[in-house]
């Protein structure tokens, strides 16, 4: 094909100038996101400016170490957000013009100084006070079913088989925590149920897609239809009529590991919390070091790029794919396990409420990585706690505009405004032996 | 399915000879045979020959298999059903002492299920009057009204290599585009206020899937995430306009809700005021015909399937692949745009809310497939996904039955259709990719006996 491409031959031919294009523009898009986020904010500030201070509060009562609240003036922080902000996308200009990326750090740095920014405005004048510890708690909290089923796309995904159904094994695997937990009295019990039915409907997809080649996309689609149908017809069938017995799950309390509890705002966040939170920061850990340390990860992520050469150096194409679908399902199903024995005791229709899709989002975001899936799953959720928490201070954006962000961000992320955003080759490929 | 079908039938049909080395030559020798000495076989032989292939025909037939998902998926919905009444599990709790007793309370409730979904979804015997007797028909037809559209529009997305996931977004930023040409403009006469509407609705979902056409052809982003993405945006936005008093907000209110439809823009009923059925129908009628025409007698058509068979190909026939794109998003959209328009105009005409999808986004989806992406079968397939919804919510009412069953049948019935070799298996039908496989068996006998 290329050689059909080129054979004009002459120099300044359409190719060549597209060749050159496409290097300057990916250059300039991390920079020229910066100068956008950054004028939409010099723009607020200069046509909606707020009188008074902002109150921040870093500690919770019951902390150990008590931090005063910190009363700012509101604009003056605002403002110099803004020159920060202003100084970083300078930096990511200049390091584009020597043709070199702009680190990932900087624009981390850059979103955090911007949301300090952000609150400062949003709370100005405001007699609450903004309770830091709980926005992050609340947005790690949030993060939780995100970042697992985040995970349960990243292991299907870079074994190349693309999974939709994330949303049904955690609505799967919420349903049969909250039967399992009821009923044994025990939230491991739950847990482990939900486990379980995550990797039977991963089960199912893995049957569909990777055994009859199914278009993935499909089933994907077809099974959240299903879950959503099979357990909304037996929770008003079985759950509704036996609320008492199915249906009322014990919590995980909380665990406080001891010393790392009392550092100051971190400490409240990070280790203070239910276990599934914990297991949480493993799994990802694990994952991560499975996926790109380990001979596993390296065959599966070689069926995920190009099965036939796998194929070709003895790994089974097939196995491959149903253990990667399998161990993602009980993924998603501790995802699930989220919302029937940590956030709420009993199951509620539709309770994931695209959550799943969020989690897709994610991973999209986070580049098909289980790390940075978890950092983009981790903004989502923070993003998705910010609009309950700007609640306190009065609402200054209409809250549907924040719980569309995540979405906003993942269509940007995928149009390769955020960084190009490269799926495995073979993903969504069945793979035809021979 | 459209896939799977499409290679089942291809490979079907064509012998393969990059796949099994050989064939094609046994093949020609095979044709050869038959046409040079017929003599060999006896006259009575070839007749139960053809009869047997006819039937192997009938049985590896895509619509067998059709009809065996439904049948399949009817049955895992009646062991739903018995397995949640509780005559059943009153009567199984005593199975050993009156057996008998279980079986009459099984047969009840999946007879009862069934028989009300028919009544609902059909013909009611138990009405009075035959004009009574049909309004379960009409009902039917109601409710497949915007699933044919909009399976129309997933259907004819698919038709060109795309998948339109983003149905739900679309119907709902064409509901709120028709919504607002209905509340906010006034004064324009029946009619023109109505088509005014309707136009607005297709402008309105062919702006939401366009955003995803554009996105495809000019950055190569997946148009499934994408128009997944845009299916939550559009409902937060809706959420926004809903909640917004100016936009969509019925005035003088506080819920996320707009006013009713005014008579002026409604689509009228179609059978006279004692039915629901409207105009919207015939509309969808239309947009049957339109897709027809436009997949099987327009070269845009012709170049929208190219596009979708390969890419690759339809580039180097001088078919502008991206432009194509976008043209088949926006054409895709228009049609779910219909159904949302045929939502707010006939179907849910006392002002809605932020609900008024009604699930029909993603029921699309299981129409085109079922449908087989192509027009008339989508026609049939939105009628039967109409009668599961119109007797569904008869079943609830009567039985008890949650509505949440038909999901469960509907989707189980596009899972087993999307996978005809598990069908199969069931029902141990033929394969048609094995059709060839007896007979070249005897041939290779013959050869060995010659």
């Amino acid at each position: 094909m290329s050689a059909a491409v080129e054979a004009p031959g002459a120099p300044g031919t359409p190719s060549d100038t597209i060749e050159k294009r496409h290097v300057t523009q990916v250059g300039w898009k991390a920079a020229g996101g910066l100068i956008v986020v950054g004028a939409l904010f010099a723009l607020l500030l200069v046509t909606v400016p707020r009188e008074g201070d902002t109150r921040f509060a870093l500690s919770r009562d019951a902390d150990a170490i008590q931090i005063p609240v910190l009363e700012i003036p509101a604009m003056p922080l605002a403002w110099a957000c803004l020159v920060i902000m202003a100084l970083v996308a300078a930096f990511s200009v200049v390091r584009t013009q020597a043709n070199r990326r702009t680190p990932i750090w900087v624009i981390v740095v850059f979103g955090v100084v911007f949301l300090v920014g952000f609150l400062a405005w949003a709370g100005a004048g405001s007699s609450g006070t903004l309770p830091i510890v709980s926005l992050l708690s609340g947005s790690l909290l949030a993060a939780v079913p995100l970042i697992y089923g985040s995970l349960s796309g990243v292991i299907g995904e870079r074994s190349g088989v693309i999974n939709i159904a994330i949303e049904g094994q955690m609505l799967a695997a919420a349903f049969t925590g909250a039967i399992a937990g009821s009923i044994t009295g025990s939230p491991f019990a739950g847990v482990l149920a939900a486990l379980l039915a995550g990797v039977l409907v991963a089960l199912v997809l893995a049957l569909f897609t990777v055994t009859h080649r199914v278009n993935q996309i499909i089933v994907g689609v077809v099974l959240n239809v299903l879950v959503l149908g099979l357990t909304s017809f037996f929770y008003s069938q079985v759950l509704v009529p036996n609320a008492a017995t199915l249906n009322s799950a014990p919590r995980f309390s909380t665990w406080t590991i001891p010393l790392l509890n009392d550092i100051p705002v971190i400490g409240p966040v990070l280790f203070d919390q239910a276990p599934l939170i914990y297991l949480m920061y493993l799994v990802v850990a694990g994952v991560w070091f499975a996926l790109y340390r380990t001979r596993w990860g390296l065959r599966l992520r070689a069926v995920g790029e190009h099965p036939k050469a796998a194929d070709t150096v003895g790994v089974n194409v097939e196995g491959t794919r149903y253990r990667a679908l399998l161990i993602g399902g009980a993924c998603a199903g501790l995802g699930g396990a989220f919302y029937t024995t940590v956030a709420v005791g009993q199951f509620g229709l539709n309770m994931t409420a695209g959550a799943g899709f969020i989690a897709l989002a994610a991973m999209i975001f986070g580049k098909w990585d289980p790390l940075r899936a978890a950092m983009a799953g981790l903004l989502f959720g923070f993003a998705l706690n910010l609009q309950s928490i700007l609640g306190v201070v009065g609402e200054v954006v209409p809250s549907q505009f924040m719980l569309m962000l995540p979405y906003v961000v993942t269509l940007f992320a995928v149009a390769g405004l955020v960084g190009r955003s490269r799926p495995p080759a073979a993903n969504g490929q069945p793979y035809v032996k021979g | 399915m459209s896939q799977h079908s499409r290679q089942g039938g291809e490979s079907g049909t064509e012998p393969r000879p990059e796949t099994e080395p050989g064939l094609a030559e046994e093949l020609e020798q095979e044709a050869a045979r038959e046409q040079g000495a017929p003599a060999g076989l006896e006259h009575g032989e070839d007749t139960a020959d053809r009869l047997a292939h006819a039937l192997q025909q009938t049985m590896s037939h895509p619509w067998t298999v059709a009809a065996g998902a439904i049948l399949l998926a009817v049955v895992v919905g009646s062991v739903m059903i018995a397995f949640t009444d509780e005559r059943v599990t009153a009567a199984a709790g005593y199975f050993f002492a009156r057996p008998a007793d279980t079986f009459v309370a099984l047969g009840d409730a999946i007879g009862g299920a069934y028989s009300a979904l028919f009544r609902g979804a059909v013909f009611n015997p138990r009405a009075d009057g035959l004009a009574a007797q049909i309004r379960p028909l009409t009902e039917t037809l109601n409710y497949a009204t915007p699933l044919i559209t909009a399976g129309l529009g997933v259907a004819l997305a698919f038709r060109a290599g795309l998948l339109n996931i983003g149905g739900q977004g679309q119907m709902l930023i064409a509901a709120a585009a028709a919504g607002w040409v209905a509340f906010g403009v006034t004064g324009l006469p029946f009619g023109v206020h109505t088509l005014l509407a309707v136009v607005a609705g297709i402008a309105g979902g062919a702006v939401w899937a366009g955003i995803a056409g554009v996105l495809k052809a000019r950055t190569g982003a997946h148009e499934v995430i994408v128009t997944i993405m845009l299916n939550w945006i559009a409902f937060y936005l809706l959420a926004y306009f809903l909640a917004t008093p100016g936009l969509l907000q019925a005035p003088g209110s506080s819920n996320p809700k707009t006013p009713a439809t005014p008579e002026s823009a409604q689509l009228p009923a179609l059978l006279g005021e004692r039915y629901n059925l409207h105009w919207g129908f015939v509309l969808a009628l239309g947009a049957v015909v339109f897709v027809w025409w436009l997949l099987n007698r327009s070269s845009q058509g012709f170049a929208f399937r190219a596009v979708g068979a390969n890419p690759r190909a339809a580039r180097v026939a001088g078919i502008d692949v991206p432009w194509a794109t976008v043209k088949v998003m926006l054409v895709a959209g228009g049609l779910v745009g219909v159904a949302g328009a045929s939502q707010v105009l006939g179907q849910v005409t006392t002002g809605f809310g932020g609900d008024i999808d009604a699930g029909i986004g993603f029921d699309a989806i299981t129409v085109a497939l079922l449908g087989g992406s192509n027009p008339w079968g989508v026609l049939a397939a939105g009628i039967l996904f109409g009668a599961f919804k119109a007797g569904g919510t008869a079943m609830q009412a009567s039985e008890g039955v949650p509505n949440d069953i038909v999901l469960v049948v509907q989707s189980l019935i596009v899972l087993f259709i999307a996978a005809p070799p598990l069908v199969r298996a069931i029902f141990r039908l033929p394969d048609p990719e094995r059709r060839r496989t007896p007979r070249r068996a005897r041939t290779i006998k013959k050869e060995a006996a010659a």
